[in-house]
């Protein structure tokens, strides 16, 4: 187990180092933030303060090493729209990505195995082929375009839950639906194959023969051994799903990381966006980990 | 036949056929503005006008022109894009699988690392910096996402090497490139096709995110991803600039996931 955790802990240097020579070179190779940071009448002698200020008139490789040395500590420079340090505006806007992460998760994961459960056990019939039909429907709906349908449906028409926005929980409801429609298509066809999998094991007929009730054979037998394809998903999209967040915030204006991301990057404010990138990652990294540790922990098999 | 097959395949040809003629079938040119016409409901709403049948947008360009020539940057970045990914996955993927030892670790690992990234998250990073033309939409796209072929091919190549057909050609001689190319590589290609299809769906909702988020070519450009941002903007007076927009999108990708779905039922032994 602790073997397993060290060599999956062991990814995390490599994935975090391709993201920061990807930040660096991005953000100090191709843009100078000089030019958009002063203003046009500017004299050439504050121009060169400015880069002298900023560090950015010392050799490449220098601005990495400083740049990862930086970061090491904390410091991901100012932010030249705020005027202030990045990384406490990003954290700070953190918890608003969290929070909308977290509650379009839950709604994946139990409408997903839901969906998944209910179509597997009416195989072949009519609400098999209707419910995996509307997950491949769902797997090619642009999140962007269903927040917008249901913006016009039920905030506009319905005039049930504010179209944008944050605040109470009603502000909540339809950016977590939006982000979670973007899972849930995955949940329910890898619930809906492994279920039919597990059904069709021993132990299920096992169940079946002493007697025991259709829905309890599903819940308590065939259910807890489909659950480890659905974390293997479940691993491999949740950076998908913080990723995604960063459309849904700015569809409804959600004070999180991603719109801060959006925002920054039209103000060309490079410190905030290194640093939303960077964050995002790590919270990924650490997600992913969780989630490799949760496995081993459900099913030994995982572990060698 | 398969019926997923001619379906998918039906809609994506008639929208590649819509794109490859788009000068020709569009009635209007996309970008020449009417102010006087602006904001034209389309045809089955009041007020609509006989001559822009789904409508106007915000300047007074027609709808449909600019749906018509806006699924050429969706269908070409969608297939570029995976183009590209393909070789690279495939090449790496291939050299991973028979070289094995350290080349192997080196490139899986890197896949690895790669995959746990969400994509979608560094082409914006690296899109907003050199900015979003076709190309750099293709390269990024590209870039991004060879990681599937790469980790399809590799397992598919270390199962391949053990075969008896592979020991024989090794016996009689022949280099390690030509049995890669000879007698491993059009073994993989059923899987392939199938991974490459599926991919191009991702490939066209990650390009119209990114035209969404106004990080694809610049306005006036007509994408369906600029087109649905700017009925964004008018969305409570328009409502079909948005919702036709995406209609499309959606319409597209759904045809290349049912045309792969078609494709691994038709192709892939493990089905």
């Amino acid at each position: 187990m602790l073997r397993y955790i060290l060599r999956r802990l062991a990814l995390v240097p490599a994935t975090l180092g391709l993201v920061l020579l990807v930040v660096f070179i991005v953000l100090r190779v191709t843009g100078d933030p000089v030019e958009l940071f002063l203003e046009a009448n500017s004299t050439p002698q504050e121009v060169a303060l400015l880069r002298a200020r900023l560090g950015l008139d010392d050799p490449l490789p220098l601005q990495f090493l400083r740049f990862i040395g930086n970061l090491a500590q904390g410091d991901f420079g100012l932010s030249l729209s705020h005027q202030a340090p990045a990384l406490p505006i990003v954290l700070e806007r953190l918890g608003a990505t969290l929070q909308l992460v977290a509650a379009a998760l839950t709604l994946a994961l139990v409408l997903g195995i839901a969906g998944g459960l209910a179509a597997a056990s009416a195989r072949d019939r009519i609400a098999d082929h209707l419910i995996s039909g509307l997950a491949v429907l769902g797997q090619s709906m642009p999140s962007f375009w269903l927040g917008l349908l249901l913006i016009q449906g039920v905030a506009l028409e319905l005039g049930w839950l504010p179209t944008s926005g944050s605040g109470t929980p009603a502000h909540l409801v339809l950016p977590a639906l939006t982000l979670a429609a973007f899972l849930l298509p995955n949940f329910i066809l890898v619930t809906r194959t492994a279920v039919l999998e597990a059904k069709r094991e021993p132990f299920a007929t096992t169940a079946r023969a002493k007697g025991l009730g259709p829905l309890r054979v599903l819940l308590r037998h065939v259910l807890p051994n489909a659950l480890n394809p659905i974390i293997s998903v479940l691993g491999l999209q949740v950076g998908h799903l913080i990723a995604g967040s960063i459309v849904t915030e700015t569809i409804f204006a959600w004070p999180g990381v991603g719109r801060l991301m959006i925002g920054s990057i039209y103000q060309r404010d490079v410190p905030i966006v290194a640093a939303a990138v960077v964050v995002v990652s790590l919270v990924i990294m650490l997600t992913n980990l969780l989630v490799d540790v949760v496995q081993a922990m459900l099913d030994p098999r995982v572990r060698v | 036949m398969n019926r997923k097959l001619v379906i998918g395949g039906g809609v994506v040809g008639a929208i590649v056929l819509m794109a490859i003629l788009a000068d020709v079938i569009a009635p209007h040119d996309p970008y020449r503005q009417q102010l006087i016409l602006r904001l034209r409901p389309p045809f089955w709403a009041e007020g609509a006008h006989p001559a822009h049948l789904l409508g106007t947008d915000n300047f007074g360009r027609d709808l449909l022109s600019r749906l018509i020539h806006g699924s050429r940057l969706s269908v070409m970045v969608g297939i570029a894009a995976m183009l590209l990914a393909a070789s690279i996955g495939t090449l790496l993927g291939l050299v991973a699988g028979w070289r094995g030892g350290r080349t192997e670790a080196v490139i899986m690992r890197l896949a690895d690392a790669q995959l746990s990234i969400p994509e979608i998250l560094l082409a914006i990073l690296v899109v907003a910096a050199i900015g979003g033309s076709a190309v750099n939409l293709v390269l990024v796209l590209g870039l991004s996402g060879w990681m599937v072929h790469a980790r399809v091919v590799y397992g598919l190549t270390r199962s391949l090497r053990e075969r008896p057909f592979v020991e024989a050609a090794i016996s009689q001689g022949a280099t390690g490139g030509f049995i890669v190319l000879r007698h491993i590589l059009p073994h993989l290609l059923p899987v392939l096709s199938v991974v490459a299809t599926l991919q191009v769906a991702q490939m066209i909702l990650q390009e119209t995110a990114l035209s969404f988020l106004g990080l694809g070519l610049p306005p006036p450009a007509a994408t369906w991803g600029n087109i649905l941002a700017e009925g964004r903007e008018r969305l409570f007076v328009a409502p079909w600039i948005a919702n036709l927009a995406g209609g499309c999108i959606v319409l597209l990708v759904w045809g290349v996931n049912i045309l792969g779905n078609g494709l691994r039922e038709t192709l892939d032994p493990r089905e």
